[in-house]
């Protein structure tokens, strides 16, 4: 892989992709395997969302590659507030990094900076965009667990703000992955990313039920159904039952599912599923240090990466 | 043929452009397009939704004393796909220009999803991709397939 920024999924080739969950493989067997190539190399966490894993698993993976982080800390307590234009923002700490980790909570942001700056860009998570590094993550779990390819995987839940999904869905087509969107009708996937998958020759269908492909699914994804999206309470309550999992649902899955989600979760997948061979989501956030070392490592190498 | 009613409604000009075969009711979006507000003191005439045999009902823009760029007609053509540019002086047409879709439309747009970044008073340019049947924000990815000319940026 050789990109100037991460900003979407869709910019990820099948071969970028291996290339990656490859050597996120390759620092989770050796954590030391980058020697000292990032020394003294700073890493800047912008974000203007809140987050725990995103955030985290960066500081970790660019300190466990030898380098370290500066953190522009919370929106209250930075410029900011004062108003300052993002374009603005980025470019001052371009000053500062070598790389920047973004979060936004506007679409577009990510791209918005990487066009006012030359360091590179990591898209951690635009509003309801995009958020590949996730994904990236996500690929390397579903691949331990189950294969990239002849997959079957389900992805359920808020499929129309959920940047997670979008991005995962892209980075799918460059699989032999048939997809499943269970969802509400109301948070049925939005038309960009419907217009992307059906243009890459995607095989998706659609559903507002779960059982209806429960049986077939070697992987299903479920994202949390945000209530702050509905404009009528009784609205939500009439679609978040249908859209949680326990135990018992799963006994009408095949043995080997695996159960994902990026996480935070709320009621979506009971603790009963926890204890289940089929759990996956705590080891999918581990698995988000490894690999983000490992595009670390590529995007943040002066050399071109080839001197492996 | 000349249509004497027709004629009436909207006269030659000496110099300036044509605007055929516009969408009905999509005159004043043209105008937006191209930056023409009334008080730039070319004269301006605008038929709409006259009869067409070809699209039921037409508009028709004249607009005096000015030439258009190839540019500027490709951008017609989101809105008026259909049309046809003439280019007159001294009262004949001397150029007749092909609309054609652009790849991208670059500040032409405003983007219809208000959390894009594009909406939040940044010092970046709208920018549009030229799908199918209809743009697409470069930001967002946002698609607009209907009633383009709602999101004009010049309005």
């Amino acid at each position: 892989m050789r990109h100037d920024h991460l900003l979407s999924a869709g910019q990820l080739t099948r071969e970028d992709i291996e290339a990656v969950l490859d050597r996120a493989a390759d620092f989770a067997d050796d954590p030391g395997l980058v020697g000292d190539r990032h020394a003294d190399r700073l890493l800047a966490l912008c974000f203007f969302e809140p987050s725990t894993r995103t955030k985290m698993s960066f500081d970790t993976a660019m300190k466990r590659i030898g380098g370290d982080t500066v953190d522009m800390g919370s929106v209250e307590s930075s410029s900011v507030k004062k108003g300052e234009s993002l374009a603005d923002t980025v470019r001052v700490i371009e000053g500062y990094a070598d790389g920047i980790v973004l979060r936004h909570p506007s679409e577009g942001a990510a791209k918005l900076a990487s066009q006012f700056v030359d360091v590179p860009v990591v898209n951690a998570g635009d509003g309801a965009g995009q958020h590949p590094s996730q994904t990236l993550l996500d690929l390397y779990t579903i691949r331990e667990r189950a294969g990239l390819d002849d997959l079957t995987i389900g992805i359920m839940g808020d499929l129309k703000y959920g940047r997670t999904v979008h991005s995962l869905a892209s980075a799918l087509t460059n699989f032999d992955a048939r997809m499943h969107f269970i969802s509400p009708e109301s948070l049925r996937l939005p038309r960009g990313v419907q217009f992307d998958l059906h243009d890459a020759g995607a095989r998706l269908r659609e559903h507002t039920d779960l059982d209806e492909v429960l049986g077939e699914l070697d992987v299903l994804y479920v994202t949390r159904i945000q209530r702050e999206r509905f404009p009528d309470e009784n609205e939500y309550q009439q679609v978040a039952g249908e859209y949680q999992i326990d135990a018992e649902t799963l006994e009408r899955a095949r043995d080997d599912l695996t159960v994902m989600h990026p996480l935070p979760r709320v009621d979506e997948i009971a603790p009963d599923v926890d204890a289940t061979d089929h759990a996956a989501y705590f080891a999918q956030a581990h698995n988000g240090v490894p690999v983000r070392m490992a595009l670390l490592d590529e995007l943040l190498r002066e050399d071109g990466g080839d001197d492996r | 043929m000349s249509d004497p009613e027709r004629e009436l409604r909207v006269s030659k000009i000496r110099n300036g452009t044509v605007i055929d075969h516009i969408t009905g009711g999509q005159a004043l979006n043209v105008l937006a397009i191209l930056g023409i507000g009334g008080d730039e003191g070319m004269g301006v005439s605008i038929g709409m939704n006259v009869p067409s045999d070809k699209l039921g009902t037409k508009d028709v823009v004249k607009v005096e004393d000015r030439e258009l760029s190839q540019g500027e007609v490709d951008v017609l053509s989101l809105l008026a796909p259909e049309a046809t540019v003439n280019i007159v002086r001294e009262f004949e047409v001397v150029e007749k220009k092909r609309v054609e879709r652009p790849e991208r439309v670059v500040g032409l747009l405003t983007c219809p999803n208000h959390n894009c970044i594009t909406n939040q008073d940044e010092p970046v340019e709208s920018a549009f991709e030229v799908v199918d049947d209809g743009v697409r924000c470069e930001f967002c990815g946002e698609i607009v397939r209907e009633d383009i000319g709602d999101h004009l940026a010049v309005h």
